[in-house]
């Protein structure tokens, strides 16, 4: 299936990815608003980490053996036919399992809704927002 | 052919979701004493606080024994198994054939010889039933003790709680969920409940329940000859392996149903798993009964492969537990309460937050996390993955403790980088 990858080479680390992220899971998924407007706010489920000079992108890596959807105690994350590793946010309880068995810490709290967010590969594009609005093409979304 | 699997919870949907990778033929009966399609057990307390509706406590989608194939006979006891003729017989009388067969039946909870346990209003707190009967209660109750102050008692004492219930919790321990926290940790949630309006008692135990001329609870005497009133007595002491019938068709117990590495029983063509098991131990390699979701749905999963011929090693259960109480998370993985030399403990708490790692030979075998535990995986991964931490040790009990901190190698490995 296809994947991003993160090239921290090319990273700059100027969080755009972040933020488009956030805005594509927004209500509005207008940049302005979804920032400055909308609440609870959206959360992004790319995280970029940092230690000068190096930084890079991580979220959800899609696993083939997904230990979050063996360990969600309310069935909230599945793993598609496609192979996605996709999360129902309505059944989602906020316990907190999946935060504590990713061996990636993909899966991010929102304290405000108390549910976990996690990459979707965004199902609205074609290519994942982080990837195509990443002004360095340090994330790319490709067949491995 | 036919496959058999008896309780209908996490392990069994492990196992029926393995075997249906496999084989999509075969028939899969499941037969369950409860009579609810399956739901998520831990949910129960969120049930009784009114915060999830019984609609949602299902645990897979409402068609998922006809996708899979399965019969799911509910509301059904087993009482016995024959091994030689190869069938399981119902409370009812039924006798049921099958080829291979997995005692899924999870755990029971433990009431100990005390006298007045039998008295009405005396519950236990491990089935929807039980949430939905003390439901039914509420307009009675004032005033409930919750004996044991492990992850299932303090979740019925939240719960309580937030309907408006007074809960006095009395735990035998000097402390709140005392096997998997340490001193410290066991503070900050002790504190947590306590700032709440929840009473604890530690070390002290109710010696015996009082009740009225009614046969109803209305109080208990404590251990230290105190007494206090209530309406109601939730014991939540622990949960047993349930494998009494089990044991006496031939399967052999220890304190659960002993299991190898691929989750069969002594009895050919049986397997076993979940709450029910004595399994594998990741970190100690002993047999131990680990009572946790993430652990019955693993074990689940390798029964449900080696079933169908399939062959999967169970490589051990990994001791893991999160729970929110009060808006304080805390999660432990591993040896998060152990003393032992050979183990070296880093350690850091400020406010309302502590973190807890646990080394042996430089590698991370267990942690706890309170307060802040965004990204705690990545430690639990650690563990899993029996990695070398000498490269991050100084960096383990940062708060933003990161995949940054990975020797970059090992990063680019477990990330798979773009090339
Ligand atoms: C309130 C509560 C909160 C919890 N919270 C968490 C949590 O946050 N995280 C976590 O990891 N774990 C939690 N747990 C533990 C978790 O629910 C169990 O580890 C898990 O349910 C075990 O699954 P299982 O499939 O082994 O068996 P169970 O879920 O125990 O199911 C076994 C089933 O078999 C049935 N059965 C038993 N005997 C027979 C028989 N003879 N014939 C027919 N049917 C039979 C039982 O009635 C039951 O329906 C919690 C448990 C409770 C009670
Ligand atoms: S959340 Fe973690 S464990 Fe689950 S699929 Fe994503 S990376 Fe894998
Ligand atoms: S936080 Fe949500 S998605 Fe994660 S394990 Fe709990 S219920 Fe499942």
């Amino acid at each position: 299936m296809k994947r991003v990858y993160t090239k921290e080479e090319a990273c700059i680390g100027c969080r755009l990815c972040e933020v488009h992220c956030l805005t594509e899971h927004s209500r509005s998924k207008n940049i302005i608003k979804a920032h400055k407007k909308e609440f609870p706010r959206a959360i992004s489920r790319v995280l970029v980490e940092e230690l000068r000079p190096v930084s890079f992108a991580v979220q959800c890596r899609h696993c083939d053996e997904p230990v979050c959807v063996e360990a969600c105690i309310t069935g909230a994350i599945t793993k598609d036919e496609s192979g996605k590793v996709v999360h129902d946010e309505e059944k989602c309880v906020g316990c907190w399992t999946c935060v504590l068995v990713c061996p990636h810490g993909a899966p991010r709290r929102d304290l405000e809704r108390r549910k976990v967010a996690k990459c979707d590969l965004c199902p609205d594009r074609e290519t994942p927002a982080c990837v195509e609005m990443c002004p360095n093409r340090a994330l790319v979304y490709e067949e491995r | 052919m036919s496959y058999v699997i008896i309780g209908n919870s996490v392990a069994a949907v492990g196992a029926i979701e393995a075997i249906r990778r496999i084989d999509k033929e075969t028939p899969i009966t499941v037969i369950s004493d409860e009579p609810y399609a399956v739901y998520s057990r831990p949910l129960i307390s969120e049930l009784l606080a009114g915060q999830v509706k019984e609609e949602m406590m299902g645990y897979r989608a409402p068609d998922f024994y006809e996708r899979h194939g399965v019969e799911a006979k509910l509301g059904t006891r087993v009482v016995s198994i024959d091994s030689k003729k190869k069938t399981v017989k119902t409370e009812a009388g039924e006798s049921i054939g099958y080829n291979k067969l997995l005692i899924a039946t999870g755990g029971t909870p433990f009431v100990p010889p005390m006298k007045g346990r039998e008295l009405g209003r005396v519950m236990t707190f491990i089935k929807m039933d039980d949430a939905k009967k003390i439901e039914e209660m509420l307009p009675e109750l004032k005033h409930v003790v919750v004996i044991g102050a492990g992850l299932i008692g303090l979740k019925a004492a939240e719960s309580l709680h937030h309907r408006g219930v007074k809960v006095t919790v009395v735990e035998l321990a000097d402390r709140v969920m005392a096997t998997v926290l340490d001193v410290e940790a066991g503070k900050v949630v002790q504190d947590a409940l306590e700032n709440a309006g929840i009473d604890i008692i530690t070390g002290d135990t109710v010696d015996e329940i009082l009740g009225d001329n009614m046969g109803l609870v209305n109080g208990v005497k404590m251990k230290s000859g105190e007494a206090l009133d209530c309406d109601a007595v939730i014991v939540a002491i622990g949960v047993v392996p349930n494998a009494a019938f089990a044991k006496a068709s031939g399967v052999e117990v220890n304190r659960g149903i002993i299991t190898d590495d691929h989750m069969r029983t002594n009895l050919p063509d049986v397997y076993a798993a979940g709450d029910v098991t004595e399994g594998l131990d990741y970190l100690s390699g002993d047999n131990r009964v680990m009572p946790i979701w993430p652990n019955a749905y693993i074990q689940g999963k390798i029964a449900g492969f080696n079933m169908t011929g399939e062959e999967r090693i169970f490589t051990g259960g990994l001791a893991v537990n999160s729970i929110e109480l009060f808006g304080v998370p805390v999660v432990t993985a591993g040896m998060s309460n152990v003393d032992s030399d050979d183990l070296e403990v880093l350690k850091k708490s400020e406010g309302g937050s502590y973190r807890k790692i646990v080394l042996r030979d430089n590698k991370v075998v267990g942690a706890v996390l309170v307060g802040n535990i965004d990204r705690a995986g990545l430690v639990t991964g650690l563990i899993r993955e029996r990695i070398d931490i000498s490269a991050m040790r100084e960096r383990l009990l940062a708060d933003d403790f990161g995949y940054i901190d990975f020797p970059v190698e090992l990063r680019k490995e477990r990330l798979g980088v773009a090339l």
